[in-house]
């Protein structure tokens, strides 16, 4: 078994799915290589040569390559995929793996499984359909296995000693038919919502923009990353990215703290792995208590200042202790 | 220019599906189906184009069973001019929807394909990215943002982190977010109209694609149940249960 994983990274550094997506691959097969294509690399690579687990990087290097565009990315892998044998080629499910993976498999003519979230065995896997309310086992039978995985499914690899066996290869041509115009970072300088060990996201019950910033102090006192519903974001109390659920981002923290957020189904599909989910909401009835471990059935807007006083309370009786 | 835009009928965002007792699947039995919502964005989005002197045909083109004709005409009166139904009761997988969506599109010749991002049912994400690269087209993913500027278009994608603009050679194939639009209700008078615009019906078998499974589903289970929780009075309480129920903070 090798396995091939496109590796994400903004030329500087590798993208911590990355190296979930090398944890995954270590289920798939023991031999696992990296490909890497960039411009102006040496960071990422230097990165991808450390990743536990991961014998090989291969290394595409050209200005194509720049902003990880799908079809040049996707015609650099199908070109190592006919100069070396891999039993597996897969990315992480993020907008960049959901991008370029459909691409390798349809040149290679197989059926991709997308958002695999279990390897039962290197044909096998486990992956969620409508909208987490159900998981399908599938048996894969292309003789390359192409996934996308579920980075929070997936422990990630350790980055340690530079140990991998880094190679160049030869660039694929420029596909010459897109190009990226514009790169617009929401820059928050708070955790990565998908690997956050505590997330407090806010819905629809925020009210509006301004009010969606008083989750800000809370996740600043627990370290947290800021997520919202759909309602939040299509209401633009938030930005598009901080979306969880179904079609926006799947997470897995310790602690989930929804306040204001209803449950809808989609909702509910990008949080069930969760260790503790915490819901504040003025509605009994809402679908969040079904899921949620602790509740308070109360107006956000007393209950989020009394938590922020709360936890700070604690935090001085700790120091003070 | 003529725009395709392939719709899925699929489960009602709405219902909340019953995976069967033996594993063999999710009971669809008298579940109300629907166009997929990504889907309708995209035929808003063609339409809007369209309306707005940037095309000349919207044509909409769906695969599989024959009830799939509803969601064409669905497509139809939201303001696709016509309807392609590729009719077959085998199980189409995205590989094989692909396949014959690039049969289609060498017959039509459109210059832009638009369709919904992932389907609400398998999940998959792919069968946008899979076309694109079937046609040897450049591809514009999750877009927030179409502006069509003569020999190009201009594609804003939610991505990861916040936001890329693209700019695309046509002919491309766009997939449709959340964010694109919001489509429009779609009156009775429109519907009814809907009913006289041209609808083919062809086999799928008929193009001469493999549309054979690329995986089997061994089984489908229920996701596991989260234990129902407990209410806490207020605020310290709370803090109390995380600190040392279960040391989450």
């Amino acid at each position: 078994m090798t396995v091939l994983v496109i590796a994400e990274h903004d030329n500087v550094s590798l993208k911590t799915a990355t190296l979930h997506a090398v944890g995954a691959a270590r289920a798939c097969g023991d031999d696992v290589h990296l490909l890497l294509a960039g411009h102006d690399c040496g960071g990422a690579v230097r990165d991808a040569s450390r990743v536990a687990g991961v014998a090989r990087v291969l290394v595409a290097a050209a200005p194509q390559f720049a902003h990880g565009l799908a079809e040049n990315v996707a015609a650099q892998a199908l070109q190592v995929l006919t100069q070396h044998r891999y039993t597996h080629v897969l990315a992480a499910a993020s907008t960049f793996g959901k991008s370029v993976m459909p691409r390798i498999a349809a040149g290679l003519d197989a059926g991709q499984i997308s958002e695999v979230t279990r390897v039962v065995a290197p044909d096998i896997f486990e992956r969620p359909i409508y909208a987490g309310n159900a998981f399908a086992t599938v048996q894969a039978l292309d003789p390359v296995k192409v996934l996308t995985v579920r980075a929070v499914s997936f422990g990630a690899a350790q980055l340690g000693d530079a140990a991998a066996v880094v190679q160049d290869v030869v660039p694929a041509p420029d596909a010459g038919t897109s190009r990226v115009v514009s790169i617009e970072q929401t820059a928050s300088g708070r955790a990565d919502l998908a690997s956050a060990r505590v997330v407090v996201a806010g819905g629809r019950g925020l009210g509006s923009g301004a009010n969606f910033r008083l989750l800000e102090p809370l996740a600043d006192t627990l370290g947290a990353a800021i997520g919202a519903s759909r309602a939040a974001v299509d209401a633009g109390f938030a930005p598009n990215d901080l979306q969880v659920g179904q079609t926006g981002k799947i997470v897995a923290p310790a602690l989930y703290i929804a306040i204001g957020i209803s449950g809808a189904i989609q909702h509910l599909a990008g949080i069930g792995d969760a260790r503790v989910i915490v819901a504040v909401n003025k509605d009994a009835e809402a679908p969040i208590f079904g899921v949620a471990d602790y509740g308070i059935v109360g107006d956000l807007f007393d209950v989020v200042p009394a938590l922020l006083a709360a936890l700070r309370e604690d935090g001085q009786q700790q120091q003070a202790a | 220019m003529k725009i395709l835009v392939p719709v899925k009928r699929v489960v009602d965002a709405n219902v909340k599906v019953r995976v069967k007792p033996d594993g063999s699947g999710v009971d669809l039995a008298n579940v109300r189906m629907a166009i997929n919502p990504f889907d309708e964005i995209a035929v808003e989005e063609a339409t809007r184009l369209k309306e707005a002197g940037h095309a000349t045909e919207v044509v909409a083109v769906s695969c599989g069973a024959g009830a799939c004709q509803d969601v064409l005409r669905t497509a139809m009166g939201i303001g696709a001019d016509r309807g392609i139904l590729l009719q077959t009761e085998a199980e189409l997988q995205p590989l094989a929807v692909a396949r014959l969506l690039a049969e289609i599109a060498r017959k039509e010749m459109p210059q832009l394909i638009i369709l919904g991002k992932q389907a609400i049912d398998d999940d998959c994400n792919q069968t946008g990215q899979l076309l694109a690269a079937m046609l040897g087209w450049p591809q514009g993913t999750f877009a927030s943002s179409v502006r069509v500027d003569g020999a190009t278009v201009t594609v804003t994608r939610d991505v990861d982190g916040g936001a890329e603009t693209v700019q695309l050679a046509l002919p491309a194939v766009v997939t449709a977010d959340l964010r694109l639009n919001e489509p429009r209700f779609v009156s009775l008078p429109s519907l009814m109209k809907a009913k006289k615009k041209r609808l083919d019906v062809m086999p799928a078998e008929t193009l001469g694609v493999d549309l054979a499974p690329r995986w089997n589903t061994l089984k489908v289970d229920a996701p596991p149940q989260r234990k129902p929780g407990t209410l806490v009075p207020d605020a310290a309480a709370l803090v109390h249960c995380l600190k040392h129920e279960v040391n989450v903070i």
